[in-house]
């Protein structure tokens, strides 16, 4: 059996992406995250791989653009301000169909915000955050187990799908330790032949570029990176029920979040109210069906967020607004305790009655 | 019947989309001609920029990639540290390299990045119409400076390559121009260095190209190669302005 050691999400991070063949890895200095850069600095030298320290959060990503390109597994990190800086190029990286993963451990916003943890990335993550038409995919853990699960998943998606996977932790998650397994998992690689590997002389040109002058062939593009959307919304959509086999009360939580919520369902339970918990794992593709699943049974849903409500508004979508949905929310770096949880869950329970 | 005269086995049969009278031409076959001389085409991957020479990729016959603006030295510094075999250049223009992407530019020269940077100084920005470059002449005339460029009002033009030459990092930073025969052949020996240099792993090597914009200058073809000659180049005299392995520098 694989040994089971303690560590910090930051550093699952790192050594999982390490584990899932990623020998490059470029960034720049932010609270929370450092700890993944220094975890990259001092291992990446030993085993033949590339650490960079790029002058930028927007050199740094240019960087894994390039590398990306390349060929390579490629990973940044950073945290919320950073993230904003790195836009562009997540912008430019989904133009041109090329394969990274990004790691936003989430601080307070907005501007300088704080460095205490927050959810308050997610429109960002899911809705854009950089200019045009395009998606990542966005993976959530809550525990530290999973930073190192989702970030080899992650690096997976990323190849198989050729766009960014998006690791969205929070401050909490990337600073505290929990003990985790490294499972020997099987690492899929995958042929790359629109690479910049130089040409050799022996096939023509690969370029790899997001500049498309006639509208008719950038809407052919965006066509057609929308149908490859669309499968990713049917196939890789990722969720995790609790108490939810006879739930009414659906408490919707991801991350951080969820880990408090699951203490106020608990509670809540023991106070006989049928209420659960759907953890969303992608947050894009956002796990409609976990919703619709239940739709016929729940009566009212309970948003649990690090932010000012805004997950909420996919739940509202993916519950087609059949059930009254209210929102339970800290923010600025504050984490709600169980009793702010199960007092809404209390009320929703009133609501409904 | 002899071949007198031939395009360079490194540029595509893609006719060029710049405008009459403009020098990219020339750059961009004096870097495929270096291509062909040192026999590494096949191992050459080229950063295009944005700016008149965001085309490049299809230009070239290697492999290119287009990079956001003014991070073509971070993107290629991406593909080089992946693979350190493959020759990176990087062409951009002075909008590009010397304002909206002046930090990677002295970066990647403070770090020696084992790579080439092509650099075409034409102080205007030509793609968007002709507005004020980090580079435009004191007192140049253009779409944001109407009334010629006030020094007091938006500072003074940037010389990039005596400011990259106080840096310890890079390995080769010279400055040469396209405007008549001597200074192509010269461009030429220059831009060829700066690829060897990179083949030979010594590090960052930047070639500043002094170039014209006869259609946004609002001059013909041969005033602007004038205008180089009586304006740009007294500003941005021609010259090495480091080159560690010779042990020289300005």
């Amino acid at each position: 059996m694989a040994e089971r050691i303690l560590m910090k999400g930051n550093e699952a991070i790192a050594e999982a992406a390490i584990r899932a063949g990623c020998r490059h890895y470029f960034g720049y200095p932010i609270t929370p995250q450092t700890e993944i850069a220094a975890y990259m600095a001092k291992k990446m030298p030993k085993i033949g791989g590339v650490f960079l320290q790029a002058e930028s959060e927007i050199a740094s990503i240019n960087m894994v653009y390039g590398a990306a390109a390349a060929g390579m597994r490629v990973m940044t990190s950073s945290s919320s301000p950073g993230i904003s800086l790195k836009a562009e190029g997540l912008s430019y990286i989904a133009g041109s169909d090329v394969p990274a993963l990004v790691v936003n451990v989430q601080r307070g916003g907005p501007g300088l915000g704080g460095i205490q943890p927050s959810q308050s990335d997610y429109f960002q993550a899911t809705k854009g955050g950089g200019h045009g038409d395009y998606r990542m995919i966005v993976l959530a853990p809550a525990s530290v187990q999973e930073m190192a699960s989702l970030t080899i998943k992650g690096f997976d998606l990323a190849d198989k799908y050729l766009m960014t996977s998006m690791i969205l932790a929070d401050g909490t998650i990337g600073q505290m330790m929990e003990p985790i397994t490294f499972e020997d998992a099987e690492i899929k690689t995958y042929d790359k032949p629109w690479a910049l590997t130089g040409t050799e002389c022996k096939r023509p040109h690969n370029v790899v570029n997001s500049l498309y002058l006639k509208p008719d062939e950038l809407e052919k593009k965006n066509f057609e990176r929308y149908e490859k959307y669309e499968q990713i919304e049917k196939n890789e959509a990722m969720w995790e029920d609790y108490m939810m086999d006879d739930a009414e009360i659906c408490v919707v939580a991801f991350g951080i979040a969820s880990r408090v919520a699951k203490n106020a369902v608990m509670t809540a339970r023991s106070e006989g109210i049928k209420v659960g918990l759907i953890r969303p794992i992608t947050l894009w593709p956002f796990p409609k069906a976990a919703f619709e699943a239940v739709s016929d049974r729940v009566r009212a849903y309970v948003s649990v967020e690090l932010n000012m409500g805004q997950m909420i508004e996919d739940v509202r979508l993916a519950t087609k607004c059949s059930a009254p949905v209210t929102l339970c929310n800290r923010t600025g770096g504050m984490i709600p305790s169980p009793d702010e949880i199960l007092d809404s869950i209390r009320n929703a329970q009133k609501g409904v009655l | 019947m002899a071949v007198v005269f031939e395009k360079p086995k490194s540029l595509t049969d893609a006719p060029f989309h710049y405008c009459p009278g403009c020098p990219h031409g020339i750059i961009h076959r004096l870097v495929a001609e270096v291509i062909d001389e040192l026999g590494i085409e096949g191992k050459a991957i080229g950063v295009a920029p944005v700016g008149c020479a965001v085309m490049a990729y299809d230009y070239f016959t290697c492999d290119m990639i287009e990079a956001p603006h003014g991070r073509a030295p971070a993107v290629a510094t991406g593909i080089k540290r992946c693979r350190p075999d493959n020759v990176v250049f990087t062409y951009q223009g002075d909008g590009d390299l010397a304002s909206i992407g002046m930090a990677e530019t002295v970066h990647s020269a403070a770090r020696n990045e084992n790579i080439t940077v092509i650099f075409v100084n034409n102080a205007i920005y030509g793609m968007t119409g002709g507005q004020m470059a980090p580079t435009s002449l004191p007192g140049q005339v253009t779409q944001t400076s109407p009334y010629g460029r006030d020094v007091k009002h938006c500072g003074w033009p940037i010389r990039v390559s005596e400011m990259l030459a106080t840096l310890e990092g890079p390995e080769y930073v010279a400055r040469v121009a396209v405007n008549n025969v001597k200074n192509v052949k010269n461009a030429k020996k220059a831009i060829k260095r700066a690829f060897e240099n990179q083949i030979e792993g010594k590090g960052f090597s930047l070639v500043e190209v002094v170039s014209a914009c006869p259609t946004n200058w609002g001059m013909t073809p041969k005033a602007a190669l004038e205008w180089v000659e009586s304006d740009m180049l007294p500003y941005y005299p021609i010259g090495v302005y480091k080159d560690r392995s010779a042990g020289e520098g300005k």
